[in-house]
């Protein structure tokens, strides 16, 4: 270890653990812990430890926001439109405001706004029951105007189409700042393209191609069914406010709160308890979450505001539709020379409906171009969703990689052997195939009879998402407690446990021994759980808190057994010396030793000390980012249409893995939802009305315990030497890869390819009716 | 929803004199009103009139809970066939013996229906009496034919669970998975009116399609009580299947179903073949071109795709819905092969 100016330098354990470990020197803040030694040499991290909550979920003790009751609480209702484009006229509230137990009644689209799809909010009340809330909203009188509307992409890119922004038009808040902030052009509904992350010379790449593949993907609306739905409650009062909501960034809220309202930061507390999912769509305020303020600003009371079903399905975002036209140009040994992407897609009223760096990062191909482009149709807007852009935009790319294998005659994992420089995929695909018996797959379409089984794999691409500004506490108390405090919330996928791990690691503790206070601004400001970083930002943040403790109280501890505070660690519930560990105290005695009722320390987490992994838009640092390799095993019925995921085998790396049993939760979530994503969910709108049809999880199909199949989990322990845990996110990278493994499965098995999603039983007959017809 | 009084019948005339009017007549009020004085409905389950009134769908005055009736809770057998009281549950019925063991089909299409908790408190009255699924007809939003309005939105718009057959002026499926089954065990349904007098009538009659009234998915008069479903007797060589296709095998609606029951003489040939389709048409389906296709016959693969591809002739299928027909000459096939203990050719299942 040698130090200079505020840094040292160490070694950490480098590579995948399953290809052989190697050491990396790292240049480190001093302030920081010396490096962890590979899991195996832990006691606590990099074990299943169970969720400290594991037993309040499964009993129901578990409190939610919904959960929330404070005397004199009142329920808030919001009126919704019930057309898809129309101008409010008039709005009369009049009656409602003299309607007894109605507290606060608040107009959200006065005369002459203009109302975008059906389900956006007009007026909010906030009154002293739900029932009378909802009986208020009757007595508001709106006057529409209807005016023509379009609700879906095709429809609405034509020169033709109805105008969702007509020109002159002021757009939404939100939207206005986009189509200003950005270049990019509005020409009808069409807003792009933006062509970034083009590279090379897209022509030469396609005229050195000896084969080219060429087609047309879609992907549909898919919504986020958080079962637990969007919550809060805001109590306003004169000496500032408090909101429980559940939410992903408990910090960005109150930031958010604190500049709607022109409150101080100080003057704004926001919790959230326990949640069930958010998957991205709780990552901000939200408008909702600012009704519900001004109805309490304007009650003087504390107001709940909870969803029901129908508005999770209209109102709380989506993943957006996307039309895919992927052009790919290989040598005839399968080297890529020029991939070429057209993109439009849908995010409703809103933009952000592109694919991401998938296409653009995934392979090494010298030459890309790529052309996306939002198109505004009328209908809710979306919000970020697991693995966003990548998601949809990998169900186009994987396929079409594995057109191109066809084509080739390569196997689909030899092309991507030759074009994909990842060290970590090509450990993955190797441990998947093996597991997966990648050697029994067939000739697509071989099966006898009419059941056909099939075989196939896809590859994904996230990046090492990293919130630097996530700070943790520490602190020890006189009877030997342990606390870790940060306002970093969990989002359901067991944080908290994971804290307490890192925590116990460091001072030779069990996890249970560690008190958990999290998802409270008042605590230390934490990250957002979206983007796949909270593990990733927060453990190094309590890494580093929990050992700024251990060395005050092995300051103190070294004194009373006459060595120095370098000699001591902290082991199996004690603090011993290193070369004579029958010399020690337990921790509790050394805990009572302390001069003050307790020691703390506030940590934050540094930058990666490599350098960051995570480029946008440069191939190379993407490389790095976190891979995943899923393959799946499908039947299908060809005379139903019936395909069955029978098994799918998840090879996934999120750096050094923190806790196997909730990174396998995670994925398995992940894989879930890629078979719903492949299979079966799809928000349908009726072009006649503009209504969504299926605003509820009857119509709207999400997979349920008979489509679970068998899902087998492969981690690698991949090392970087990149923070004081070097861990990463595993949530999104977990769903990506499902729903293009289960395409070429599909294909694998019955020939055909399907490159619409979801793949239900009509599009599976139809396609291979087209085949039959064809042939 | 709003509020209603809450009122527990004690007998079936009770109910039947209190019943002012049927759930398919309420709701064609104006569902902008507040609920008439005089709306009053019955309840067995409730299901899916919580349901509909959750929705503002329809909107009772009083609800009187069928529930606390005696005597409308029982499976009994005799000579005569079985008769299965009002008030027998979903789950009862997936699991009684006799069913089980004589009336196959109905057992497993009764176990196929909705998810345990539901099938745990819904009644087999209220199975048959629910109203439709048609997206448009649950959504307040759409004033459709079936509520009293002037148009069909499903013809020109998303028909994907829609009717392949007997759409006339309106597209919606039957939403009773039992009723399938049901009908091809010719059973008959009983009524009680306010003075007590009984009626019994065959399920396929009492079961009305849009051609004789768009308003109504029944026969069910004002001030009635459906108290017993029954069902002829099956012969010891009677054998039915039951299969069903959904968007998902978890808790979900047919997009495609069928019953077939078979009769077969000592020498194997078939005797009698009873074959209804479900989620087809607005009442289950007979497919009388598919029996015909298999009475005298040895049931063979062969004779079982005619079957099957008899049973979808004369489909019309909507814009979005045409997959229906593929899966239900498969459904059907695959069924009478099972049913008269041929082995499939092939792997299907
Ligand atoms: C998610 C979901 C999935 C479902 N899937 C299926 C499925 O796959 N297959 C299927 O068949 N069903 C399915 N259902 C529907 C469910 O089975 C029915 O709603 C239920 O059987 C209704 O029975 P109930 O006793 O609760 O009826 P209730 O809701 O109590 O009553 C239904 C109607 O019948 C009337 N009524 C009830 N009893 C009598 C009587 N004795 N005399 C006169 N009128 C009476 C009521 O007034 C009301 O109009 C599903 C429902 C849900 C929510
Ligand atoms: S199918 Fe029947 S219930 Fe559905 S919209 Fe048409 S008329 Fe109404």
């Amino acid at each position: 270890m040698t130090v200079s100016d505020n840094r040292r330098t160490e070694k950490f354990p480098f590579g995948i653990a399953s290809v052989g470990l190697d050491e990396i020197e790292r240049r480190i803040p001093a302030g920081e812990p010396p490096p962890l030694p590979p899991n195996d040499a832990l006691q606590v991290i990099g074990k299943p430890v169970r969720r400290q909550d594991a037993r309040a979920k499964v009993t129901g003790a578990m409190r939610f926001t919904v959960d929330v009751k404070l005397p004199g609480l009142l329920h808030a209702r919001i009126l919704r439109s019930p057309l898809p484009h129309a101008r409010v006229q008039a709005i009369d509230i009049e009656a409602v405001a003299r309607q007894p137990g109605v507290r606060a009644v608040l107009v959200i689209a006065s005369s002459d706004t203009i109302l975008r799809y059906v389900g956006a909010p007009v007026a909010a009340v906030a009154a002293t029951t739900q029932a009378a809330a909802e009986a208020a909203l009757r007595l508001i009188r709106v006057n529409y105007a209807p005016l023509p509307f379009v609700v879906d992409l095709d429809t609405a890119r034509r020169p033709d189409a109805p105008l969702v922004y007509p020109a002159g038009e002021r757009p939404s808040l939100s939207i206005a700042e986009i189509l200003v902030a950005s270049a990019l052009k509005l020409t009808g509904n069409v807003r792009g393209p933006d062509t970034q992350g083009s590279r090379g010379d897209i022509a030469q790449g396609f005229a050195q191609a000896q084969v080219i593949v060429e087609s047309d993907y879609r992907t549909q609306t898919q919504t986020h069914c958080c079962l637990e739905p969007h919550a809060i409650v805001a109590d306003w009062r004169a000496d500032g406010l408090t909101v429980w909501m559940s939410t992903q960034f408990t910090a960005g809220v109150r930031r958010e709160l604190a500049q709607t309202f022109g409150l101080k930061l100080g003057e704004v507390r926001v919790k959230v308890a326990a949640m069930g999912g958010g998957f991205g769509s709780k990552s901000q305020l939200g408008t909702y979450g600012r009704y519900a303020v001004m109805l309490s600003r304007q009650a003087k009371a504390p107001v709940r505001l909870v969803f029901d079903r129908a508005e999770e399905q209209l109102d709380s975002g989506n993943r957006p539709a996307t039309w895919q036209h992927l052009r790919i140009g290989a040598r005839r040994d399968g080297m890529l020379t020029a991939v070429s992407l057209l993109e439009y897609g849908t995010a409703g009223v809103g933009v952000g409906a592109g694919v991401g760096n998938f296409a653009q990062a995934l392979y090494a191909c010298p030459n890309f171009s790529s052309a996306q482009n939002d198109v505004f149709i009328n209908a809710g807007r979306s919000s970020p969703m697991r693995g966003p852009g990548n998601t949809p935009g990998a169900f186009a790319m994987e396929q079409a990689i594995d057109e191109l294998a066809d084509k080739l005659g390569l196997d689909p994992l030899v092309l991507r052997e030759r074009n994909d420089p990842s060290a970590v995929r090509r450990e993955q695909r190797r441990l998947g195939a093996q597991r997966i018996g990648w050697d029994r797959r067939h000739q697509p379409g071989a099966d006898a009879g009419p059941v056909k089984r099939g075989l196939g794999m896809a590859q994904s691409l996230w990046g090492a998402n990293v919130h630097t500004n996530a700070a943790c506490e520490v602190r020890l108390l006189r009877d030997g407690s342990v606390e870790v405090l940060s306002s970093v919330q969990d989002l359901g996928t067991g944080i908290g446990t994971i804290l307490a791990q890192v925590v116990a690691e460091e001072f030779g503790l069990r996890p249970d021994d560690i008190i958990v206070h999290i998802g409270d601004t008042d605590f230390p400001a934490g990250p957002p759980s979206y983007g796949s970083q909270t593990t990733a930002s927060i453990t190094p943040a309590a890494r580093n808190a929990a050992w700024k403790v251990k060395q005050m109280l092995f300051r103190q501890v070294a004194a009373s057994l006459g060595v120095a505070p370098e000699q001591l660690v902290a082991r199996g519930g004690r603090i011993v010396v290193l070369e004579d560990t029958t010399r020690g105290v337990s921790f509790r005695e050394a805990a009572a030793g302390l001069r003050t009722e307790q020691i703390s320390a506030v940590a934050t987490r540094s930058d990666d000390y490599g350098g960051f992994r995570r480029h946008m838009g440069d191939q190379a640092g993407a490389q790095n980012d976190i891979g995943g390799v899923q393959f799946a095993e499908v039947s299908v019925d060809t005379e139903t249409g019936t395909i069955r995921v029978e098994r799918v085998v998840a090879v996934q790396d999120c750096g050094r893995p923190m806790n196997p049993k909730l990174i396998e939760s995670q994925v398995q979530g992940g894989v879930l939802m890629g078979i719903s994503y492949a299979l079966l969910e799809e928000r349908v709108i009726d072009r006649q009305t503009g209504h969504v049809m299926n605003a509820d999880l009857e119509q709207y199909k999400l997979v349920g315990p008979r489509e679970a199949p068998s899902i087998e989990v492969l981690l690698l322990e991949n090392y970087q030497g990149q923070s004081a845990t070097d861990a990463y996110g595993i949530a999104e990278p977990s769903n990506i890869a499902t729903a293009p493994a289960i395409a070429n499965a599909v294909f694998n098995a019955i020939g055909v390819r399907l490159r619409t999603l979801p793949m239900t039983p009509a599009a599976v007959l139809a396609a291979l009716d087209t085949r039959l017809r064809r042939n | 929803m709003d509020r209603f009084v809450w009122q527990v019948a004690r007998s079936v005339t009770e109910a039947a004199t209190l019943a002012g009017r049927t759930v398919a007549e309420a709701m064609l009020a104006d569902p902008g009103q507040p609920a008439a004085p005089d709306c009053v409905v019955l309840k067995a389950g409730g299901i899916d009139l919580l349901d509909l009134m959750k929705e503002g769908l329809l909107r009772p005055s009083r609800v009187v809970n069928l529930r606390e009736v005696p005597g409308l809770a029982a499976i009994t057998e005799d000579s005569s066939g079985l008769r299965i009281g009002t008030l027998v549950t979903l789950e009862q019925l997936a699991t009684h013996p006799a069913l089980r063991q004589r009336y196959a089909a109905l057992a497993d299409a009764v176990a196929s229906s909705a998810s345990p908790q539901i099938r745990h408190v819904a009644t087999l009255g209220g199975n048959l009496l629910q109203r439709p699924r048609c997206w448009y007809f649950r959504s307040v939003a759409h004033h459709c034919a079936r509520k009293g309005g002037e148009h069909c939105f499903a013809f020109a718009g998303e028909n994907q669970y829609h009717a392949v057959f007997g759409h006339e002026g309106c597209a919606i499926v039957h939403p009773s998975t039992a009723a399938t089954a049901l009908v091809a065990f010719d059973a008959r349904v009983e009524l009680v009116n306010a003075q007590g007098v009984p009626r019994s009538v065959p399920l396929g009659a009492f079961l009305v399609g849009p051609g004789i009234d768009v308003k109504r998915e029944t026969d069910l008069g004002a001030g009635e009580v459906l108290t017993a479903v029954l069902l002829p007797p099956t012969a010891a060589s009677t054998r039915s299947v039951f299969l069903k296709q959904a968007a998902r095998s978890s808790s979900d609606w047919s997009i495609a179903d069928v019953a077939v029951v078979l009769d077969r003489a000592p020498d194997g040939r078939c005797q009698r073949a009873c074959i209804v389709l479900g989620a087809a048409a607005p009442v289950p389906w007979r497919a009388q071109q598919a029996e015909a296709a298999l009475v005298g016959q040895m049931i063979d693969a062969a004779v079982a795709r005619t079957a099957g591809q008899a049973a979808i002739a004369g489909a019309v299928p909507l814009s979005r819905n045409a997959y229906k027909l593929p899966i239900l000459a498969t459904l059907v096939r695959r069924a009478v092969l099972q049913a008269a203990g041929a082995p499939e050719p092939e792997n299907g299942r």
